[in-house]
């Protein structure tokens, strides 16, 4: 009984809230790992394009709820995401007709490219600031709960419960079914292996007739899809924040360089080892241990590795351990430089 | 011609400064410039209000005129206001100075112009827990609680209703800093348990770390010492989606209709605190404001320099001198029973009481009550959060 208690702790406050986090954070990293593996460079802007996407879904979702249109218990914005991810994607094609395709054609250095992206990210950052303005948007609508842990403390009989938020399970069914579609498609489709081609050799698939310009068209539209669906579930999980999206960049790339950048697979592991790392190194074990432990007895400290304060500097410690042991990533990706 | 414009201007100014004689001068150290300013301008009209409702009255020490003279303290510039501090005392020759606005300025004006000259000064908006026991010769008063008296006031609810222990967060900044540190001495004075105590970043999207480090702890509630519309906001929101809490200790930061309407009965039997009175005297000086012309008598600060400056002149009028170092030792005296209770306008009664040797209870606009060294004991309201809407328990 004091097991299972340990382990309904744990988790409720580490493995539930990790998993859907990995999950978002991996849909952000293969949107950066798919356009460095064609474009070949760092994209600073995908953060904002999130944000941006996931505003133009939080304005039609006020739409459709304006309307009355309502698919309870699933909140209305997964109605709302299919006119996000395109308006995401006209931002994302229009930036790239006007800013990205000079410098292809002038064939600039990548950390021209990176430094361009940083100016990218500013100019998203300010439309959203005047279109929808800084403060919070709460727009997650439907059952918030499958299960409380009020619920499943009376269903189990335990001393600990564990939630399970609607937006978590949404956020896993939703990124399955985004990353098996996208594998499907990288594998199965003509444009894939075009797309897989061109990022594993750019002269070879050029002799080869593969179209450029279309192979790049794609990747900006697969890029902005995921930038939008992982914002729209990053913001129905927890809260929609335009100033948030900075910060949750760190982690989007920490992922993508311990995962192998380039790699779609290397993307989807290095989210999740990321987002259990933040949440394992900074829960505290105090009243876990307690219940593994002898009767009565509890630590006096609370057994915190590092101070929630210090989240973040989780992921600069990866990427600089990534970075001395491993610079390939776990799955051998390219190296920055 | 000129001759004759030159004489009338003497004459203009040796009648001014003849007039100028019979004038008692008060010196209305405000931060008019800086971080401040926004809030000043209606805090120093309520003040002037009161020093010109006792000089009308004509019953001030035997009839004396009061003038209000005013220097800028600024609110960060220690030197500005030590320098704007002493014009005022050497050179305006003022008997008492109502100021001055921030802490970090009145703390230097303090130490530099009021000890070394001995002048009494009333602040009406300085809060720092600091000046509760800064050395001042008595000369210092405030009609601002302290921001510790909230942490008092929190530890008495906790006790009174049986809460044993509880967990505190607060946001990252020198008002959740303090308020926490207050809050948990208080508390651990009445022999309640502080389980955890940690810090919230006001501006991200997710708190469940935080909450979950906290939950580890355990506690009977969970004190958000925050802002409603930032990180205090997620913390409740982590706690109920992960159920680590589910009833919560809400501070003035707290204290909204933006929570309940977020939250709904979602927290309710949380409690809140927050400055508040059932004192008539708030709205008897939004109504001399009206009279004066004045339509923010309720604005922050308005009601702490009205009373202020009354308390000051009521200082004197019992004293029967403007000479600081006999009439501070009245400033109590006159804000605290025993003796007969004085409202905003009834300011010339109460000099009458006072001129006729009785004693008055000064109450004002803030319900004024000076305790320790001489600060506002705060009036404080309880809330309690019933069925998704605050309501008022009672006050302290």
């Amino acid at each position: 009984m004091e097991i299972a208690n340990a382990l309904a702790l744990f988790a409720n406050f580490v493995l539930v809230p990790g998993t859907a986090y990995g999950a978002q954070l991996a849909l952000g990293a293969l949107g950066v790992t798919l356009i460095f593996g064609i474009l070949r460079f760092a994209n600073f802007s995908h953060g904002e394009l999130m944000s941006f996407g996931t505003m133009a879904v939080i304005l039609a979702t006020w739409f459709l709820q304006g309307q009355g249109v309502d698919i309870s218990p699933l909140p209305t914005a997964l109605l709302a995401l299919p006119a996000g991810i395109l308006v995401a994607i006209a931002m994302s094609l229009a930036t790239d007709r006007f800013v990205f395709r000079f410098y292809r054609q002038k064939r600039s250095n990548p950390i021209v490219f990176a430094i361009a992206s940083v100016g990218v990210m500013f100019v998203y950052a300010g439309l959203v600031r005047i279109v929808i303005g800084p403060d919070d948007q709460s727009f997650a609508d439907g059952a918030r709960f499958i299960i409380t842990a009020w619920e499943f403390e009376e269903m189990t009989g335990l001393d600990e419960g564990i939630a399970i938020k609607q937006s978590q399970v949404v956020t896993l069914v939703v990124a399955v079914a985004v990353m098996t579609a996208l594998f499907w498609f990288l594998q199965k489709t003509r444009s894939g292996k075009a797309m897989r081609a061109y990022s594993d050799n750019e002269d070879l698939s050029l002799l080869s007739g593969i179209n450029p310009d279309r192979v790049v068209m794609i990747a900006w539209i697969i890029a902005a899809a995921l930038a939008t669906i992982a914002g729209t579930l990053y913001g129905l999980d927890k809260t929609y924040k335009p100033f948030i999206f900075l910060q949750i960049l760190l982690p989007i790339f920490a992922a993508t360089i311990l995962g192998g950048i380039g790699q779609p697979i290397g993307a989807i592991l290095g989210g999740f080892v990321v987002a259990y790392s933040e949440v394992m190194v900074t829960y505290a074990y105090k009243k876990f241990l307690a219940y593994l432990g002898p009767a009565d007895w509890a630590p006096d400290s609370l057994i915190q590795l590092l101070s929630t304060d210090y989240k973040f500097a989780v992921s600069f410690l990866i990427l600089v351990a990534v970075l001395l042991i491993r610079p390939t990533g776990i799955i051998r990706g390219k190296v920055i430089g | 011609m000129i001759r004759r414009i030159l004489v009338t201007i003497a004459a203009a100014i040796v009648a001014t400064t003849a007039f100028a004689a019979e004038e008692v001068k008060i010196g209305m150290l405000q931060g008019f410039t800086g971080p401040t300013e926004s809030l000043v301008a209606p805090m120093v009209v309520g003040g002037e209000i009161a020093i010109q409702e006792i000089s009308d009255s004509g019953a001030f020490l035997g009839g004396k005129t009061l003038v209000s003279v005013r220097g800028d303290s600024t609110c960060i510039d220690a030197a500005a206001a030590t320098a704007a501090a002493e014009r005022l005392v050497t050179s305006e020759n003022v008997v008492g100075i109502l100021g001055a606005t921030c802490s970090g300025a009145t703390t230097a004006v303090l130490n530099s112009v009021v000890r070394p000259n001995g002048i009494v000064m009333i602040s009406p908006s300085a809060t720092s827990p600091a000046l509760s026991t800064i050395e001042d010769d008595g000369y210092f008063f405030r009609t601002a609680p302290s921001d510790a008296r909230q942490g008092q006031i929190i530890a008495d609810i906790l006790e009174r209703r049986g809460i044993e222990s509880a967990a505190l967060t607060y946001t990252n900044n020198d008002y959740g800093k303090g308020l926490a540190d207050s809050i948990q001495a208080a508390f651990e004075d009445k022999g309640g348990n502080v389980t955890a105590v940690a810090a919230h970043e006001d501006g991200k999207g997710d708190y469940s770390a935080e909450v979950g480090s906290l939950a580890a702890a355990g506690g009977d509630v969970l004190v958000v010492a925050g802002y409603l519309d930032q990180g205090g906001k997620g913390m409740i929101q982590a706690s109920l989606d992960t159920g680590a809490f589910d009833k919560f200790i809400l501070p003035d930061g707290m204290v909204g209709d933006s929570l309940t309407g977020h939250f709904g009965d979602a927290i309710d039997g949380s409690i809140g605190t927050n400055p508040g009175t059932d004192s008539p005297g708030a709205e008897m000086l939004i109504e001399v404001g009206m009279k004066n012309d004045f339509d923010k008598g309720g604005a922050p600060y308005v009601p702490e320099l009205y009373d202020a400056a009354a308390l000051l002149l009521f200082a004197m009028q019992s004293a029967g001198t403007t000479d600081s170092a006999v009439y501070k030792d009245h400033v109590i005296k006159v804000a605290n029973a025993p003796g007969e209770k004085i409202f905003p306008g009834e300011l010339a009664k109460g000099l009458k009481i006072l001129a006729e040797g009785g004693e008055v209870d000064y109450v004002g606009a803030g319900a004024v009550e000076l305790v320790g060294s001489g600060e506002a004991a705060g009036a404080f309201r309880e809330t309690v959060i019933k069925g998704g809407k605050w309501e008022t328990v009672m006050y302290h």
